[in-house]
């Protein structure tokens, strides 16, 4: 039994001794060990460690419930949490939503791989060398990264992380897991312009400092001496990069339960909503050779499983806890956080299935150009090839509206080749009509896995070339 | 009870192990949020968090490290061990690193409150959001919402230049929302959500129960509202709307650290350029921009920054020329420049930098009325709904909540789905007429850095009128 298993079990011994045994509560217990090194101007300007346990407790007694946290894991700092969320349940308004305890159930995880995807089989999953990563490791990674872009600046990030955690409720779900990740986040920056370059993986070990920085140098150097375009409709090839902030902005809008269950959202279950070569699925198991990226559990202690969002082009599912699944009659997908009540379940791992590989095998490009993309650039009569999206924010959740900016590299494509680099553009664009029902014209054959900047989220994301999308202004307004 | 020993035991180890400059705060943070939807309470947390983090400055090179345990040896060994991780930096060092000079303080602070917010019965604060979702789903919202949130933040704060300050800071806020499910869209009303270094006596007077009803009736209305017009125009923004402008377009542009590059691969740059400090027209005569963490009772109020640096106010614009910076100590020396004393962590376990404290607008000579009554053709826009500006704080576009169409100096109909968008000094340039209505607007989501940090920012801001805007925009 893990320490943190051990930590919330005794926080539910506490619950029945102070509140009594009809009280229901859920107990979850976190080790986070993050450390980031970062650079600016070509140097570590910044770099830190920290390492926290953090036990949360939710409370439903009388019908009333209440949430309490704590960092004092020691004896007393326990029994005070415990205590004031008893004294904060009784006195708080009755809690009609509450959706009860999870029962117990097994995960679905690998025996002997705590935290890979059931369906992997293979030998991967969590990684103690990245679990244990030093300082020296992480810098190693960027000094690669600042001698590749040869002699450009650059700025960026190296991340390691480690979570250990435990769940266990009153109705006797116990379960435990770790996992590990890494990411590399880095710019070159060339006559004004920027290049970038992003991976997350499992493992340290997978994340090459040089192959990073002579990608973001490559795309910076090629973006230099951009040229303005007036705004209208572009078709676009959106790079691995760009397409993450589309995923992230589907799942926390789009497929959340709770924006569903309250009709904000956009998605309308067994709907042709998108083009029928998308398929998206919240991955936090991992597969298809993935290594897991999350938890095999959620906040409420619901097992995490796959979960198919879109099915060529129909909308399935949404993310739900079990206080959204109540309220839409559904079940549980294993989605809970400690935000989850209030802002709603969403999808953490979101994977756009890649498509096909090109017909003919790879395609050469510069190598400013990502791989998957090349093919798409290549048939492209006049479009933008993006590599990054910016500053995204919903204008309107029910169409999922959304303004937001080009960032890191645009290029003006022309019959097939990039003529010309662009300065930034902003767009206004409703994400799910731009990939609408025969407005998807390819979907590159590899996804790439890409870190999310504030951490908690992964995005699979392969190349995408669409035929329209909305550009609203440039440089000068 | 202090903590000042565990703070000092944690920089004299970084001293020890090799450290030219160490610094260490303790943060005992409790936080207390309700949420309640259609009059009902849909969440209520309670969070405790205390332990300590821990600065070091070897050679050129920064190391931070934090643990959740404020015994001694605990920080001794996070002094250590932020020794070891600047040492590591040194692998890919950087320029020699210089402080500014700042004087040894050893003091004592708390903000102003009258009433105790953590004091404040939860059946009382339960029963406020239950009334007011409840009046506005009465009032015809079809999902209501409301919720509020505490702070209470104690720090003993030491650094190895003698440097021993404890600070107590209290903040809290709430707000009411009404949403109008349509067809194919959702509109949304809310109370500017209204957060300071105040007491439970802010949440009060902000009449939650009283406006919601007048939020639901908008909100619907606006479901069948004309659409804003596309095109130029004259802008009126309301007060909580210029705030964000302000916080986007200006407080982020003044960070030195966004300046000089240290943001450039995550929240970007500034296409401010030091050369021109103290010569640049960013706006119009009438934009004078104080960066003022003395400012009583606003969000980003404080007696001493989080390098000890005493709160002090300062001009950022003067008369629309662009005069000075939000500044740290090692920040401020690079640039050249004597002051420092912006900088802030938002927690035990993140690393201190350049944040905004009070950036605002000092009143101007209108009031809203008088401005509405001098515009002959324009829109009138309040209450932020969306905001997207670039890495550069250059091309912004904004939307929100409500507009009106102002016809021949009164206001008109009402319009939904308002959008404006510019660039920065274009559109700062433009403002003529500004109100003196002054309202400290408090921002308590302001994300910046890696590992991610949620800042709380103060904007003093009033309504004011911009020419020649582009409105309109939309998908």
């Amino acid at each position: 039994m893990s320490a943190e298993l051990q930590l919330a079990a005794k926080v539910v011994e506490l619950v029945r001794e102070l509140a009594g045994r009809s009280a229901e509560a859920e107990v979850n217990v976190r080790h986070h060990a993050l450390a980031l090194t970062r650079f600016a101007n070509s140097a570590i300007h910044q770099n830190v460690a920290e390492a926290t346990t953090g036990v949360r407790l939710r409370l439903h007694l009388d019908g009333r419930t209440a949430t309490g946290s704590t960092t004092l894991t020691g004896a007393d700092g326990l029994r005070s949490l415990v205590g004031r969320t008893i004294a904060a349940a009784r006195v708080t308004p009755p809690d009609p939503g509450w959706a009860g305890l999870t029962r117990p159930a097994a995960l679905h995880v690998s025996a002997g791989h705590p935290g890979s995807g059931e369906h992997s089989g293979l030998a991967f999953g969590f990684d103690e060398a990245t679990a244990r990563a030093t300082p020296a490791e992480r810098a190693e990674r960027v000094r690669a990264f600042v001698a590749a872009a040869g002699g450009l600046e650059t700025a960026g990030f190296c991340r390691t992380e480690y979570v250990s955690a435990a769940f266990a409720n009153t109705a006797g779900q116990a379960v435990d897991g770790r996992t590990a990740e890494a990411a590399m986040d880095g710019i070159a920056r060339h006559d004004g312009a920027d290049g970038v370059a992003r991976l997350a993986a499992s493992r340290l070990a997978d994340l090459d400092g040089a192959v990073l920085g002579a990608r973001a140098a490559a795309k910076a150097r090629a973006a230099a001496g951009p040229i303005e375009l007036p705004p209208g409709q572009y078709e676009v090839v959106l790079e691995p990069t760009a397409v993450a902030d589309l995923l992230q902005n589907f799942s926390v809008f789009g497929f959340n339960g709770k924006s569903w269950t309250q009709k904000q959202s956009f998605a309308e279950l067994g709907a042709e909503q998108f083009d029928p070569s998308v398929t998206i699925v919240d991955d936090p198991l991992g597969s298809r050779g993935e290594p897991a990226p999350g938890l095999p559990f959620d906040d409420e202690g619901t097992p995490a499983r796959s979960l198919v969002l879109v099915r060529e082009g129909v909308t399935r599912a949404v993310a739900h806890d079990r206080t959204s699944a109540a309220e839409a009659g559904a079940e549980s997908t294993g989605h809970a956080s400690p935000a989850s009540r209030s802002w709603g379940p969403f999808p953490g791992h979101p994977r756009l299935e890649a498509g096909p590989p090109p017909a003919g095998g790879a395609v050469d490009g510069p190598p400013a150009i990502a791989e998957s993309a090349r093919p798409f650039v290549a048939r492209m009569r006049r479009g933008l090839l993006v590599t990054d999206l910016w500053y995204t924010r919903v204008l309107d959740p029910k169409t999922l509206v959304v303004t937001g900016l080009t960032r890191n590299g645009v290029w003006l494509v022309e019959d097939g080749e990039v003529t010309r680099a662009v300065g930034n553009l902003r767009f206004t664009q409703s994400y799910p009509r731009a990939l609408g029902p025969g407005r998807v014209i390819g979907i590159g054959a590899e996804s790439v896995l890409l870190p999310d900047s504030w951490g908690g989220s992964r995005y699979a994301a392969p190349a995408l070339h669409l035929a329209s999308w909305n550009i609203t202004g440039n440089a000068s307004g | 009870m202090s903590h000042f020993d565990e703070a000092g035991a944690a920089v004299q180890a970084a001293l020890d192990a090799g450290a030219r400059y160490a610094d260490a705060r303790v943060m005992v943070c409790r936080t207390e949020s309700m949420t309640a939807r259609n009059g009902a309470v849909e969440d209520l947390g309670s969070d405790e968090s205390a332990g300590l983090g821990v600065r070091a400055l070897v050679g050129s090179s920064w190391g931070f490290y934090a643990v959740p345990d404020l015994s001694e040896p605990a920080a001794r060994a996070a002094g250590r061990r932020a020794a070891q991780i600047a040492a590591a930096s040194a692998q890919v060092a950087g320029p020699p690193v210089e402080l500014t000079r700042s004087e040894p303080v050893t003091a004592s602070w708390a903000s102003d409150c009258v009433v105790d917010p953590l004091s404040v019965p939860l059946s009382d604060k339960g029963d406020l959001l239950v009334r007011a979702t409840t009046a506005a789903k009465e009032a015809g919202a079809d999902l209501a919402q409301a919720g509020y949130a505490i702070w209470d933040t104690r720090k003993w704060f030491v650094s190895s230049e003698g440097h021993r300050i404890d600070q107590h800071v209290r903040e809290c806020g709430g707000g009411v929302t009404a949403n109008a499910i349509g067809e194919g869209e959702v509109q949304r009303r809310s109370l500017p959500g209204q957060y300071g270094t105040r007491g439970w006596e802010l949440v009060e007077e902000l009449d939650l129960v009283g406006n919601a009803p007048r939020l639901a009736e908008e909100a619907r209305e606006l479901l069948t509202a004309p659409l804003c017009p596309a095109g130029e125009t004259t802008l009126i923004l309301g007060g909580s709307q210029l705030a964000l402008q302000i916080h986007e377009s200006v407080g982020h542009a003044i960070e030195l650290d966004r300046i000089l590059g240290w943001e450039a691969a995550f929240a970007g740059t500034s296409w401010l350029d030091l050369s021109r400090l103290g010569r640049l027209r960013y706006g119009s005569e009438l934009m004078n921009i104080t960066i003022d963490p003395t400012f009583p009772g606003a969000l980003g109020s404080f007696g001493y920054d989080d390098e000890g640096t005493p709160a002090t106010k300062r001009h950022a614009v003067r008369d629309g020329v662009w005069v000075g910076v939000l500044a740290g100590r090692d920040s401020a020396a690079v640039a050249g420049l004597d002051y420092a004393g912006s900088v802030r962590s938002d927690g035990w376990s993140r690393l201190p930098m350049v944040r905004m404290t009070n950036v605002g607008l000092e009143p101007g000579p209108h009031t809203l009325d008088e401005i509405i009554a001098a515009t002959d053709d324009g829109v009138f826009m309040e209450t932020n709904r969306s905001w997207s500006i670039d890495d550069r704080r250059l091309n912004f576009q904004f939307g929100c909540e409500i507009g009106y169409e102002i016809k021949n100096g009164r206001r008109g109909r009402m319009l939904r789905n308002p959008t404006y968008t510019g660039i920065g000094p274009k559109f700062w340039q433009s403002m003529d007429m500004l109100s003196s209505e002054t309202i400290a607007w408090g921002t308590p989501n302001c994300g910046k850095g890696q590992p991610g940090q949620v800042g709380h920012t103060g904007h003093p801001a009033a309504p004011a009128r911009f020419t020649n805007v582009r409105v309109g925009v939309r998908g």
